[in-house]
């Protein structure tokens, strides 16, 4: 069966942000240039309708992704395909302003994120105004109202401030922010990291409605597993700024592949402690002199030679896409987990 | 449990803040204990005033806000009301603190060495000899590898794993008997995260250490705390051995925060949640504080605020678990 287009595709994507001590230290004191290797090659597709998300500890590349995406960043290197329309070849405003009105993203911190100066009436009206959407006043304050309601506020809401908010309300404001222009793609970048458990759970279940309803697709972003577990139809682990494993999300919860995805699988904090866990050590290596062979490798249970020399690349491997040689060769057996 | 047991008690704390319109209640009638080795979990969401009771007890609650009731013993004395001084040296020496943000509890501009020597000297009768030595272990006994070269590196030169075993090392340097540690694990990834909890534990388990662990995380205080107490509005809404808690809870907003969290593995469908929020400080509703947001309430819930009863396997502040059906009361009374 073909697969249908995917509404987002990503190739060979890279970021790569100057860390170099400045011109002046160079030219005196020597030194070389230095490039944080920040997103380092990432590729893959979303099928419209569907929630891909990124998963991975901070550093990993996972917001960076989300921003370049979205154009925040211009990307090093490689191609954004939306709808069919490669994004980094648009030459003109226009053009590009018609594929942003079509994403639009939700970001973490619901304090940082809404001008505290502006009525929240103002602050969802923005994006029709700004992309021409809607000009009629009265046509523009049904609208507001309307997205306010669709969010679990009320419309006269519109009238307050964000400081008159919680952090849960303030999210779902921007969440109708985000809604306004009618998107077909949202980026979540941790929309509920800031948040209490139980706000937490009314955002999720918001969003999955709001999917349902508008038919919309999301890429989501967190490094809290349970909850991608909850939301996402397939998932991508980041690590070091390469994808190290993609998969549907529940094939990746019951059989992880990447001894990296074992180990997030592992280290989570769990209602039902069974014994006295045993941490992994180590950290994630600084992204500036990243390890050769497999980033992964001085934590890795399983490294052998050629994984401290070759850099494994994503492949198909056990059904799922996994970048480990040991995985690749039969090294390391890919078992159902025990919930 | 007796009160000669207990390291740390906490009986009927009330934190006030005035504020032009008036006081506001931020914490009231608080009452817990933690025995030597213990881990003491506290859960709340954010302005439930876990913090604060964390802040109150290690003396170091911001005016305006200041303790209005109710009294802290430490090993059976009480340090609520010691004046600032002698508060000063308890701090440190008997009560160790570990904040969620490793940066704002170290000094950028001296070496984490220099710092530990010096909390050392400060509390502790040792020359300067034997204090680079005991932070020499310090270090190694949090888990920090080639402590001889670390120990001469400054804050920033770690990363925020290493930071935060840094600040457990300042905060054990004088062999506190107590220590505080409000959301330690929050800004740390879940791999690090999980080597911090367990270098928590076997503090407690090897030097007898008592911990009160704030957090928002349920996985956490499961993971590491032998009680839990669930704060709410400013209260302590459910209290008792923390398995027990997890599998039944019996308080209805402590039964919605467990469904609430999301969990790997089962049916993936909408979450349950608790509709509503928190009330702020000044809008606090009469009766129980939860009555508006509880699938549960009935109309005492709506009049008359329930203190901690005894429910099955825990303590729990709702009439639910009342022995004495509100009838037979009046009858008694009438």
């Amino acid at each position: 069966m073909a697969e249908p287009a995917p509404l987002l595709e990503v190739r060979g994507l890279k970021r790569y942000f100057d860390a170099s001590p400045s011109a002046f230290e160079r030219l005196f004191r020597g030194g070389s240039r230095l490039w944080v290797k920040a997103l380092d090659g990432i590729s893959l597709a979303i099928q419209r309708g569907e929630t891909f998300s990124l998963v991975g500890e901070s550093g990993c590349g996972k917001s960076t992704a989300a921003r370049c995406i979205v154009g925040l960043y211009p990307p090093s290197a490689g191609a954004i395909v939306f709808d069919g329309i490669d994004v980094g070849a648009l030459r003109s405003r226009r053009a590009l302003a018609l594929v942003q009105r079509r994403m639009q993203m939700i970001f973490q911190d619901p304090y940082a994120s809404l001008d505290p100066r502006w009525r929240v009436r103002n602050i969802i009206a923005e994006p029709l105004t700004t992309h021409g959407v809607v000009t009629d006043k009265a046509e523009l304050r049904t609208r507001v109202g309307d997205l306010l309601q669709q969010v679990g506020l009320s419309a006269a809401d519109g009238d307050k401030y964000p400081h008159e908010f919680s952090g849960g309300q303030r999210q779902r404001i921007s969440i109708a922010r985000a809604l306004a222009a009618r998107p077909e793609f949202l980026i979540c970048d941790e929309p509920t990291s800031a948040l209490d458990v139980s706000v937490q759970a009314q955002i999720l279940n918001l969003m999955k409605d709001l999917q349902r309803q508008f038919g919309l697709t999301y890429l989501f972003i967190s490094h809290n597993l349970a909850v991608i577990y909850q939301i996402s139809d397939r998932v991508g682990v980041m690590y070091l700024g390469r994808l190290v494993e993609v998969a549907a999300a529940d094939r990746l919860f019951r059989r992880p592949c990447h001894p990296y995805t074992r180990l997030l699988l592992e280290t989570i904090p769990r209602l039902d402690p069974q014994g006295e866990r045993d941490p992994v050590a180590g950290e994630v290596p600084n992204p500036i002199d990243p390890p050769p062979g497999c980033a992964f490798h001085p934590r890795c249970p399983f490294a052998n030679d050629r994984c401290r020399q070759e850099r494994p690349e994503l492949i198909e491997a056990e059904g799922t896409l996994v970048a480990c040689h040991a995985v690749e060769e039969g090294r390391l057996p890919v078992e159902p987990r025990a919930a | 449990m007796t009160a000669s047991e207990a390291l740390l008690r906490v009986e009927r704390l009330r934190i006030e803040v005035p504020t032009r319109r008036g006081i506001l209640v931020a914490v009231d009638d608080v009452s817990f204990a933690i025995l030597p080795g213990e881990v003491l979990g506290v859960v709340g969401e954010s302005g439930a005033g876990k913090s604060l009771t964390g802040a109150a007890v290690i003396g170091l609650l911001e005016p305006p806000l200041r303790i209005a009731g109710g009294q802290i013993l430490l090993d059976g004395r009480r340090i609520d009301n010691l004046p600032y001084e002698a508060m000063r040296r308890i701090r440190g020496k008997e009560i160790g603190a570990i904040f969620q943000d490793p940066l704002t509890s170290l000094n950028p501009l001296y070496t984490i060495g220099r710092q530990l020597v010096e909390t050392i000297r400060t509390h502790l009768d040792l020359g300067s000899a034997a204090s680079h030595e005991r932070a020499l272990s310090l270090l190694r006994e949090v888990g920090i590898s080639g402590a001889e070269q670390r120990i001469d590196h400054y804050p920033h030169q770690f990363s925020g794993g290493m930071r935060q075993r840094v600040v457990i090392a300042l905060a054990l340097a004088a062999n506190p008997r107590l220590i505080i540690a409000d959301e330690p694990t929050t800004a740390l990834d879940v791999s690090i995260q999980a080597q911090i909890i367990a270098l928590l534990k076997r503090l407690g388990r090897e030097h007898g250490t008592a911990i009160m662990l704030v957090t928002h995380d349920m996985g956490v205080i499961a993971e590491t705390a032998d009680h839990v107490a669930v704060m709410y509005a400013g209260r302590i809404v459910e209290i008792g051995p923390v398995r027990t808690i997890i599998a039944e809870p019996r308080h209805p907003y402590t039964v919605g925060l467990m469904q609430s969290i999301p969990r790997i593995g089962g049916r993936r469908e909408r979450l349950r949640q608790i509709d509503g929020m928190m009330p702020r400080l000044n809008a606090i509703p009469a009766g129980c504080p939860y009555h508006p947001r509880c699938p549960e309430a009935f109309d005492r819930c709506l009049r008359e605020r329930p203190d901690l009863l005894a429910a099955p396997g825990s303590e729990a502040a709702c009439w639910l678990y009342d022995r004495v059906p509100a009838e037979a009361d009046r009858a008694a009374h009438g």
